[in-house]
C-alpha cells in the first residue's frame, strides 16, 4: 500500500517522466530523433565543466526566485511579482556595488541586503493593500512588475548613467564572481551565488517548519478566519509574507547583478526568471527543498536545451514545451493519484 | 493644437489599443464567472496570435482583404480548442486552476515558438501582407465633431470589441444560460441540486474564454505587432486579467477598465506631441497606467468580491 508520502513523492517525478515522454512524441512528430535530442541537451548541461559552470549559474537565481514563489503561496498569497522583485533587487545590487567603496567585507553583505531590501520594499505594497484594503494581490504585482521595468529602465539611463543602455560595472569588492571557480569551469560565468541560494533555502524551511512565525504564516495560509479567531494578526503577516517573498527575489536579482553579470542593462521586456520561478515552486511542491530539486531540473532543461539545436538540430523551444507540460501533469495529479490508488488496489487482490 | 485635434489624435489610438485587451477580458468574465481562474489569458493570446499571423500568411493570396476577418475567426476557434486542455485539467481532473493556467502560459509560447521555427526557420515570422486597416465607419463617421473624433481612421475591430462587451453583458445577465453560468460561479451544489450540469457549464465557459482569448490575440498581433515572435504578446493576457478584476467580474467594467487601460497607454505613446503632458519626463507617462491602476483598486472601486466558488474544482456529493 502506498502512504501519502509517498505518492507525495512519486507524482512529481511521474509528472516530470511524462512531461519528457510527451516532449520525445512531440519530437518524432515533427522528424527528429529524440534520443539524440535528449542526449544532446544532457550533454549541453553536462557535457563538459563549462556547460556544467553555466548550468550552474542559471540554477542560482532558479533557486531563489523559486523560493519566493514558495513562501507566499505556503501563505496563502500568489506572488506574480517575483519578476518586478528581481529587477529591483537587481538594479539595486549594481547601485550599491557601483557607486560606494568598501572592504570586500562590508561592500558584498551591503550591496545583497540592499538588494533583498528593494525585493522586500516592492513586495511591501502589496502585502499592505492586500491586508488593509483586501486588494487582490494578483493584479497589484502584476502591475508593480510593470512599474519595476520601467523606473529600472529610466534610473539607468538617467540617474545611473548618461544616456547609456547599461550600467557601469560594481566594484570588485563587491562581486560574487570567482576567478577560481570560472577557472576549474572553463570559464563559465558560475559564481559564489550558488552558495547564497542554497543558505536561503536552509533559512526558509527553518523559518515555515521550526518558528512560531512560520507556524502563523502557514496557518494564515490555511485559513484566515480561523488564524484571526486564534489571536493571530491575519495583516501583519500577510504583509511580512510579501516582503520575505520579494526579499528571496530580490535576491535572485543580486545573483545577476553581482555574480553573472556585474552590470544591469534597460530591458525592453522581462527577465522571465521570475515568471520561471512560478514553475519551480509548483513543481517543488511550494517546500525549501523541492524548490531547490525543481530549481536543478528547469536549469538542467534551459541550459541544456542551448546545445540541442547544434547537436540534434531540435529547435531549444522544446524544452519549454517540456517545462510546460510538467508544470499541466502536476497541476492534473488529482487523476495520477487516481490511476496510482487503482493500480496498488488490483495488486492487493 | 486645439482640444478637438488633441482628442482625435488621442481617441481612435485608445480605442486600437484597448481592443485586444477587451476581447480578453471578456474571456476572462466568461470563465471566473463559472468558477474557473484563468490566469492562462495570456497563453490563449499568444496562441491567438500566433494563429492569427499563420493563417493571414498562408492564405493571404486566397482570400484577399477578407483574410485578417477569417484569420481572427480561425484564431478565435484554435483558442477555444486550445483552451479545453485548461478545463479539462480544471474540471475534469480537479487540478490546482492556477497551477493549469500557469501551463497554458507556459504551453502557448513553447508551442508558438517551436512551430514558428519549425516552418519559418527563424525566431519570428514574416510581416503578414494583409493586416487591419484604418476605415471611416459608414455614416456615423459624418457626424460633425463625434464623426472625426470616434469613427474615422479607426479599427471596425475595435467597435466589434465594443459590442461584443455588451452581448457578454446581455448573455450573462439576462438570458437563462447566463443565469446558469453564473450560478455554477457561485454555489456549485446549489446549481447541481437544481439540475444544471456544472461541468458542462464549466467547459462551456472556458471554451467561450478561449475563443475571446484567441480573438483578442489574433486582434493584437493583426492591428498592432504584424508578426509573431516571442515576444509579441508580453504580458497584455495579465493586462486583461487585471481588467477582469478591476472591472469587478462584469463585462461592462471590463470593457471600462480596458478602454482605461488603452488609453493610458496611449498618453504614454503620444504624450510628448500634446502641449499640456510634453514636459512630463516619458517615465511618468509609462508607468502611469499601472499606477493609476493601483490607486483605483486602493482607494475609489473598493473591495471587489470574487464570484464565490472562483478556483474550487466541484466534486459531486461533497458537501
Amino acid at each position: 500500500m502506498l502512504s501519502t508520502r509517498m505518492i507525495n513523492l512519486i507524482v512529481p517525478i511521474i509528472s516530470v517522466v511524462l512531461g519528457l515522454l510527451a516532449g520525445a512524441i512531440i519530437m518524432l512528430i515533427f522528424g527528429y530523433n529524440p534520443i539524440a535530442g535528449y542526449i544532446a541537451l544532457w550533454n549541453g548541461a553536462f557535457g563538459n565543466v563549462y556547460f556544467f559552470g553555466e548550468t550552474i549559474r542559471q540554477i542560482t537565481p532558479y533557486i531563489l526566485t523559486g523560493l519566493a514563489v514558495a513562501f507566499a503561496f505556503r501563505s496563502g498569497l500568489f506572488n506574480i511579482g517575483a519578476e518586478g522583485q528581481v529587477i529591483v533587487g537587481w538594479l539595486a545590487s549594481v547601485w550599491v556595488g557601483a557607486s560606494i567603496q568598501a572592504p570586500t567585507i562590508i561592500h558584498l553583505p551591503l550591496t545583497i541586503i540592499a538588494a533583498a531590501l528593494a525585493g522586500a520594499l516592492w513586495g511591501f505594497l502589496p502585502g499592505l493593500l492586500k491586508a488593509k484594503r483586501g486588494v487582490h494581490e494578483v493584479i497589484i504585482t502584476i502591475m508593480m512588475n510593470y512599474i519595476a521595468l520601467h523606473v529600472a529602465n529610466y534610473l539607468i539611463r538617467n540617474v545611473l548613467t548618461d544616456k547609456s543602455d547599461s550600467t557601469a560595472p560594481i566594484e570588485n569588492t563587491a562581486s560574487l564572481a570567482s576567478e577560481w571557480l570560472m577557472e576549474i569551469t572553463g570559464y563559465s560565468r558560475m559564481h559564489y551565488g550558488i552558495l547564497i541560494a542554497l543558505f536561503a533555502a536552509v533559512i526558509m524551511w527553518f523559518l515555515l517548519e521550526k518558528t512560531t512565525i512560520g507556524y502563523e504564516l502557514r496557518a494564515v495560509g490555511y485559513n484566515q478566519h480561523a488564524s484571526n479567531y486564534a489571536g493571530m494578526n491575519v495583516g501583519k503577516n500577510i504583509i511580512l509574507a510579501m516582503m520575505i517573498s520579494g526579499g528571496f527575489a530580490g535576491l535572485a536579482g543580486a545573483m545577476e547583478g553581482l555574480g553573472t553579470f556585474g552590470y544591469m542593462s534597460a530591458n525592453s521586456s522581462f527577465t522571465n526568471l521570475g515568471f520561471d520561478g512560478i514553475a519551480v515552486a509548483l513543481l517543488g511542491g511550494n517546500t525549501a527543498l523541492g524548490s531547490v530539486i525543481a530549481a536543478f531540473l528547469f536549469g538542467i532543461l534551459k541550459i541544456g536545451a542551448l546545445n540541442m539545436p547544434t547537436s540534434a538540430g531540435v529547435p531549444s523551444e522544446l524544452v519549454e514545451i517540456d517545462i510546460a507540460l510538467i508544470i499541466y501533469f502536476v497541476a492534473s495529479s488529482y487523476i495520477i493519484r487516481w490511476t496510482l490508488l487503482r493500480f496498488f488496489k488490483k495488486e492487493e487482490k | 493644437m486645439t482640444f478637438i485635434d488633441t482628442l482625435q489624435s488621442i481617441i481612435p489610438i485608445a480605442l486600437f489599443y484597448s481592443a485586444p485587451l477587451i476581447l480578453t477580458s471578456l474571456g476572462g468574465v466568461f470563465s471566473e464567472r463559472s468558477g474557473v481562474v484563468n490566469i492562462g489569458l495570456e497563453g490563449l493570446m499568444v496562441m491567438g496570435a500566433f494563429v492569427g499571423i499563420v493563417f493571414n500568411l498562408t492564405f493571404a493570396e486566397v482570400f484577399g482583404a477578407v483574410t485578417p476577418w477569417i484569420s481572427i475567426l480561425v484564431a478565435s476557434i484554435v483558442g477555444a480548442i486550445f483552451s479545453l486542455l485548461h478545463a479539462v485539467a480544471s474540471v475534469t481532473f480537479r487540478a490546482d486552476q492556477v497551477v493549469s493556467g500557469v501551463a497554458i502560459n507556459f504551453l502557448a509560447l513553447g508551442l508558438g515558438v517551436f512551430l514558428t521555427k519549425q516552418w519559418y526557420g527563424k525566431g519570428q515570422t514574416d510581416m503578414v501582407d494583409q493586416p487591419f486597416y484604418t476605415t471611416d465607419i459608414w455614416l456615423l463617421s459624418d457626424i460633425p465633431i463625434v464623426g472625426p473624433i470616434f469613427f474615422q481612421g479607426v479599427y471596425a475591430v475595435s467597435y466589434v470589441a465594443i459590442l461584443l462587451a455588451f452581448v457578454a453583458w446581455y448573455i450573462l445577465f439576462k438570458t437563462s444560460f447566463g443565469l446558469r453560468l453564473r450560478s455554477v460561479g457561485e454555489h456549485p451544489m446549489a446549481a447541481d441540486t437544481n439540475g444544471i450540469n456544472v461541468y458542462l457549464m464549466r467547459y462551456i465557459a472556458v471554451f467561450i474564454s478561449g475563443a475571446l482569448g484567441g480573438l483578442g490575440g489574433s486582434v493584437f498581433a493583426l492591428t498592432i505587432a504584424f508578426n509573431f515572435s516571442q515576444a509579441t504578446i508580453v504580458g497584455q493576457g495579465f493586462m486583461s486579467l487585471a481588467a477582469v478584476i478591476f472591472g469587478k467580474w462584469h463585462p461592462l467594467g471590463a470593457l471600462g477598465a480596458a478602454l482605461f487601460f488603452g488609453f493610458a497607454q496611449t498618453l504614454s505613446v503620444v504624450g510628448s506631441s500634446i502641449p499640456f503632458l510634453a514636459d512630463v519626463p516619458s517615465v511618468y507617462l509609462t508607468i502611469a497606467p499601472y499606477l493609476l491602476t493601483i490607486l483605483a483598486l486602493a482607494g475609489f472601486i473598493g473591495r471587489a468580491e470574487a464570484p464565490k466558488a472562483n478556483g474550487q474544482p466541484y466534486i459531486k456529493g461533497s458537501r
